[in-house]
């Protein structure tokens, strides 16, 4: 048997691997088993579980992994591609622009793609900020209901100022 | 560098044996992850970028009250042994290692504080304590963090929160860990029950020496896994409550070792303080492994009539770069065998018969 890597040498090593239940098979020669094997050392561990997760998002299928690969970060140049192989984005605007990506990735590691923690120096608090706004649009439905427009209309206007500014920093 | 001798006489703040439950618990830590917006991460950024991002947090540190009077290290100008001592004193990762060309270290005055500067991250912020104590090192290190992004914009979402290189440290940025040695837990075969226990609770333990769950000398480290989703102080909750159930356990575990064996534990205990005592050659894995279980004898109240040394220190300077740095040169490994044997007797007080 071939060598299933290199097609010249005699195959010599016979590896098994399950990934996701999958199981995929090879025959490799002494060589090339060694160059995967130092491969697999420098690569395994994290980025390996990382690239599992990523296969099983839906939106990590084909199609929309294509489109994912013809659409670069502005800033650092990478694309979702590059990122599935390294586990590693490459700038914080990367967070942006694969924001729908990395959201489901992010689920899947850990369970949520919510921030409710800290906040920088100057930063609003995301968990404050959103408690808030939740008052104020229920007081604003009293409102509408009581028909007190005037008052709602002041309302409408602080909660759209909120808003703006909690996702200001998004837009951008 | 003369400053990183200097670190051999001093005592690393994690090594000093006090705080809570120190009997079992060794030492905790928290790590941060940070970056500077409008920088691009190091993994993605050329030599001009690294060099613009490792000047920025170099600035912002030394303004910083807390890294008054710090060590500011360039790893590229550090020699081969010396970055190892580094590592061993955990006071950086191995990654670390890889492209020093513009990559910092910083390291406050008593270790207990100390920050990686374009690791794969812009920032790594570490506190160390001894003991088990989570709170008072989140109190510090956040206290650091606030006091630097007030010089420095992090990268930072309301959605995600604070962006990191990679997604699994997204969010917080936070990994905090407690070093505990469960020798009564390994000697009756329950870690494994721990080790599932532990996996469900969306925490990792991993074995603190050799490699991965491979643990050598019953040291582990408890860390959370997920950052996002959670507060820290959530996050710190959970691990401390789970951590507390640990140290009860293998505290009660010690207990009834005493109560139904204490033949065998005496026994395995003095054994391997003897093969100490006597031992000329010594590798690092069976070192610890038998002053883990010495560790364990002397808190039994096993070992009365020996003379007290330091075991937490001895369990550092005997590591191959420690060993290298006394001796002031670089020695091969049985060299280092040899050196290691010569001073875990010197440290337990018996002639050193050369």
């Amino acid at each position: 048997m071939k060598c299933d890597i290199c097609g010249i040498r005699e195959a010599s090593v016979h590896l098994t691997e399950v990934i996701n239940g999958r199981t995929a098979k090879m025959h490799i020669c002494d060589r090339c088993a060694k160059e995967k094997s130092e491969e697999m050392q420098s690569h395994f561990g994290l980025t390996d579980l990382l690239s599992g997760l990523m296969d099983m998002s839906p939106s990590g299928a084909s199609g929309r992994m294509d489109a994912g690969e013809s659409r670069k970060c502005p800033v650092c140049g990478m694309n979702y591609f590059d990122f599935q192989k390294t586990g590693r984005l490459g700038c914080g605007k990367c967070y942006e622009e694969f924001a729908g990506e990395l959201s489901e990735l992010l689920k899947k590691i850990h369970g949520s793609d919510r921030h409710v923690g800290k906040a920088p120096y100057g930063a609003a608090c995301p968990e404050s900020e959103q408690e808030d706004l939740k008052k104020l649009k229920k007081e604003l439905d009293k409102l509408v209901r009581e028909e007190q427009y005037e008052k709602a209309a002041l309302l409408r206007d602080r909660i759209k100022e909120i808003e703006d500014g909690f996702n200001g920093e998004e837009k951008k | 560098m003369k400053e990183i001798n200097d670190l051999i006489g001093k005592k690393s703040e994690w090594l000093k044996g006090q705080g809570p439950h120190s009997d079992i618990a060794i030492s905790t830590r928290i790590r941060i992850a940070r970056n500077i917006k409008g920088h691009v991460y190091f993994y993605s950024a050329d030599d001009e970028a690294r060099r613009a991002s490792l000047d920025r947090v170099t600035e912002a540190m030394r303004k910083s009250r807390y890294f008054n009077k710090a060590l500011f290290i360039s790893i590229r100008d550090l020699e081969e042994v010396d970055r190892y001592f580094l590592i061993e004193r955990h006071l950086m990762s191995r990654e670390h290692l890889e492209d020093a060309e513009h990559k910092g270290l910083v390291v406050g005055n008593d270790e207990a504080v100390s920050a990686m500067i374009n690791e794969e991250d812009h920032i790594r912020l570490q506190v160390m304590r001894s003991g088990s104590d989570l709170t008072d090192a989140w109190k510090l290190i956040d206290e650091i963090d606030t006091e630097l992004s007030s010089f420095l914009k992090y990268d930072y979402s309301t959605r995600f929160g604070y962006l990191t290189s990679c997604p699994t440290n997204t969010g917080t940025g936070m990994r905090a860990s407690v070093m505990l040695h469960l020798a009564a837990l390994v000697m009756t075969r329950q870690i494994e029950k721990v080790f599932d226990a532990i996996s469900k609770l969306g925490l990792t333990m991993r074995g603190f020496y050799g490699e991965g769950t491979a643990a050598i000398g019953d040291f582990f480290q408890i860390s959370n896994q997920q950052t996002l989703g959670y507060s820290e102080s959530d996050i710190i909750d959970n691990l401390q409550r789970v951590i507390a159930k640990i140290i009860k356990k293998e505290k009660e575990t010690r207990e009834q070792l005493i109560e139904n064996q204490k033949e065998v534990v005496t026994d395995r205990v003095h054994r391997s303080y003897g093969t100490l005592k006597s031992a000329r050659i010594i590798t690092s894995a069976e070192a610890v492994k038998l002053l883990s279980a010495v560790r364990l004898g002397a808190d039994l109240g096993l070992l009365d009539g020996i003379v007290p040394f330091d075991m937490n220190e001895l369990l550092l300077s005997m590591q191959p770069a420690h060993l290298q740095k006394m001796e002031g040169k670089l020695l091969q490994s049985q060299d280092r065998d040899i050196r290691r044997a010569d001073l875990i007797r010197d440290k337990l007080g018996v002639d050193s018969g050369r």
